[in-house]
């Protein structure tokens, strides 16, 4: 919406008029108005930079602030107005639970599956509602998606890899378009069997048991994107089992998390599993039992 | 809590020291995400005595000796050198000559093993004089500016640390053992440094004549005075005669708030000593007028964790630091010693991520003509967040261009400060069907012309113990 600058200094001006009439002292200097066009809706409120610039007046040690807020995401150094938030504050507080939103409600891009060639299957939930509050479907495929698998993958691979939406649809648009040729690349280069990769909507992570023993996958090895929090909706995980069976205790499970562009980043994620499958095969054991 | 056993090795103008460290290390990250391995902390198990440095003449070192040292105090320490995985000698002073520098390295040798073997120039030396006194920790702890100064036999190396960075370095020809004198007051050593600040000071000072107390007073209070020109940014014909060779211009840009001493004198800059001449030479009088200088009133005055020791330690605890977690190296061809380092710039660098290949080639011909070394470390800055398609063109940039330039059978070798190296390693060693090696690290910065020493790798091989060298020679 587009400020009337004009309205809006003619109303302050009158405002000091009358202000002046009933006694009040008043510093006589042109009313600011924001710039709207040019400031606050051309800066990405939610950006890194953005965030970077402390809002309290007059810190004792500004150096030392700006340090601290380096070492952290956290909202530290904002300042207040009286005893709540700047406005700026709460809008980004506002804009970032958007993100969050936008991360679990949203599909992944049909393009990003596309160009890595991933055909799509679904789970048991019918839609991202059914999907949020029963989890339990979404560790299961649906009877066609399970058909799909059964006929599409090529079967008793070293390693299958999946991608699921989890709870972050933005993770994978982030992540996945540069961990899966890496990999791909690399398990090549390894020698190994590489099964066909899918993608699975409203999948958890429990449902690459299901796909193991549908393809009967030494290793499988799901992309997730992760609950996503106040701080970044881009973080996706890897989790890896050897031998994965439906039931199996969760501590078999091997975990890469944080994979995003301030964690680990993608590419190097995928170098980083590329051997990491490569130690599973040979070890033939993941989780717990790995580390041991 | 695994560790790796480092030696330290300080051979200087006026004393040779060892000491044993061992740096602890951790996987910092937790049991859910890829490791991050760093030296959590670092713990001085022996510190040798204080020799006097072996010499044959003036400015050579008896390297037989400095072995028989150095291989007494392996034996008092209860160590052998295969237990030692990384370490440092680091030549300072006036004994850092081109000349001693090969001799000794070549005399310890058999101390090597495993163990990296470096040298220092004043620049490097300073600021690893003022990480062993504790200055370096005392900047990031207390986040503020410290000068240290290191105050040995023929140096004084300055460096300024602002909240843990060195911000500028510099070395001045001001020492303790600048002049020395017998019992009965005859010079019996004069350095060319000494007799320029004399000269400045207006005192006539002869080799083999007698000198007056007072009169070498007024030449110590010079020094002193000269050192807090200095460190004000002050430019002067005597303070260019006395800058040391090879040593940085000495620009800070930034208020000191700190000001700490370590080195020989430095004990009689912090304790008031009777017998001035009790080492025959400059050294307690020197510490006793910078006491009474500007400097400890312009300045706050911290104490050093080390003092005559302080080069050792740094050497011993701070030259070797270690790679980023996820690395590739496609063969244990380690250690890997005086590797130089080509550094490309920022347009070398996406010229390389464009695969441009004729501008990265020239580029690597042309250092490999001027260094005449078989092997080269190709380092980048990386870029922070890469895509899978420009690690690729980048991995076959370098791969292809490597291939050309590199001798038969000689490894790929790469360094990023970005954490990208697993994956670019990956790549290079695909691209080149394994035809050569390849070790690909990251997490560490070097800057051209610097040269690398990498230790066998530790920790299952996860990490690989670096150090990051600038050999300058007079």
């Amino acid at each position: 919406m587009a400020v009337d600058e004009k309205l809006v200094n003619d109303i302050v001006r009158a405002v000091i008029e009358q202000l002046k009439l009933a006694g009040v002292s008043v510093k006589d200097t042109e009313p600011e108005v924001f710039d709207t066009e040019s400031s606050m809706l051309m800066t990405d409120i939610t950006s890194r930079e953005c965030k970077s610039v402390p809002l309290l007046k007059n810190p004792k040690d500004p150096e030392a602030l700006k340090r601290m807020m380096r070492l952290t995401t956290a909202r530290i150094g904002v300042g207040s107005a009286g005893a709540r938030l700047k406005t700026q504050t709460l809008l980004t507080l506002r804009a970032d639970h958007a993100l969050a939103r936008d991360a679990v409600i949203m599909d992944v891009d049909q393009k990003v599956l596309e160009n890595l060639n991933l055909f799509t299957v679904q789970t048991c939930c019918k839609d991202k509602n059914e999907y949020l509050t029963r989890p339990d479907l979404g560790r299961k495929l649906s009877i066609e998606g399970a058909a799909a698998v059964r006929e599409r993958c090529v079967k008793r691979p070293d390693v299958q890899l999946i991608v699921a939406d989890g709870l972050s649809s933005t993770a994978i648009n982030a992540n996945i378009m540069n961990v899966l040729p890496m990999l791909n690349d690399g398990l090549t280069a390894a020698g190994l069997k590489i099964g066909t990769p899918f993608f699975v909507r409203f999948g958890r992570v429990a449902v690459e048991d299901q796909i193991a023993e549908l393809v009967g996958a030494k290793v499988v090895c799901i992309f997730v994107g992760e609950r996503p929090g106040l701080g970044s909706a881009e973080s996706m995980s890897a989790y890896l089992v050897y031998n994965a069976r439906v039931g199996m205790p969760e501590a078999r499970r091997t975990v890469v998390s944080n994979i995003h562009k301030d964690g680990i980043t993608a590419v190097e994620a995928g170098a980083y599993l590329t051997d990491l499958i490569q130690k599973i095969l040979s070890a033939k054991a993941s989780g717990v039992e790995l580390q041991n | 809590m695994p560790d790796i056993l480092s030696v330290g090795i300080d051979i200087g103008t006026s004393t040779t020291q060892v000491i044993f460290s061992r740096l602890m290390m951790e996987n910092t990250s937790g049991y859910f995400s890829v490791p991050h391995v760093s030296i959590v902390d670092k713990d001085v198990v022996y510190k040798s005595e204080v020799y006097l440095t072996p010499l044959k003449t003036n400015v050579l070192i008896d390297t037989d000796k400095v072995r028989d040292i150095v291989s007494e105090e392996f034996r008092k320490a209860g160590f052998t050198p295969k237990d030692t995985k990384s370490g440092a000698v680091i030549i300072t002073g006036e004994s850092a000559r081109k000349e001693n520098s090969d001799a000794v390295l070549a005399k310890l040798s058999d101390f090597a093993g495993d163990f990296v073997v470096s040298a220092a120039g004043p620049d490097m030396e300073s600021v690893i004089a003022g990480k062993g006194s504790g200055a370096f920790e005392y900047s990031m702890n207390e986040h503020c500016t410290v000068v240290n100064l290191d105050i040995g036999g023929g140096t004084t190396n300055i460096a300024v640390f602002d909240d843990g960075e060195v911000i500028a370095r510099g070395c001045l020809d001001i020492g303790g053992r600048l002049i020395c004198v017998d019992r009965q007051m005859h010079v019996t050593k004069l350095s060319p440094a000494a007799r320029a600040v004399s000269e400045d000071a207006g005192i006539d000072i002869r080799e083999n004549e007698k000198v007056s107390a007072y009169d070498l007073k007024k030449i110590t209070d010079r020094m002193a005075d000269l050192i807090f020109d200095f460190l004000k940014g002050k430019k002067s014909r005597i303070l260019s005669q006395i800058k040391t060779p090879g040593s940085s211009d000495f620009e800070v840009g930034k208020a000191i708030d700190c000001i700490c001493f370590s080195g020989g004198v430095a004990d009689g800059i912090y304790h008031e000593k009777s017998d001035l001449f009790q080492f025959d030479d400059i050294g307690i009088m020197l510490g006793k007028s910078i006491r009474t200088s500007g400097l400890l009133t312009a300045y706050q005055l911290i104490r050093a964790g080390e003092t005559i020791r302080a080069t050792v330690v740094g050497a011993g605890t701070y030259t070797t630091t270690i790679s980023g977690s996820t690395i590739t190296y496609t063969k244990d061809i380690f250690p890997l010693k005086n590797i130089p380092v080509l550094k490309l710039n920022a347009s070398e660098q996406s010229a390389c991520f464009l695969g441009h290949q004729k501008e990265v080639s020239d580029r690597v011909r042309w250092f490999m003509a001027q260094s005449d070394a078989p092997l080269i470390i190709l380092a980048m800055d990386g870029i922070k967040n890469p895509s899978y398609a420009q690690v690729r063109i980048a991995a076959g940039c370098i791969g292809q261009v490597m291939d050309e330039c590199l001798e038969k059978k000689q490894p790929v070798i790469v360094v990023i400060k970005n954490d990208i190296a697993k994956a670019i390693g990956q790549l290079i060693y695909q691209y080149l069907k394994g035809r050569r090696q390849v070790v690909a690290i990251d997490s560490i910065a070097v800057d051209e012309g610097d040269y690398v020493d990498m230790g066998k790798p530790v920790m299952n091989g996860m990490v690989v113990p670096v150090v990051v060298k600038t050999l300058v020679f007079g």
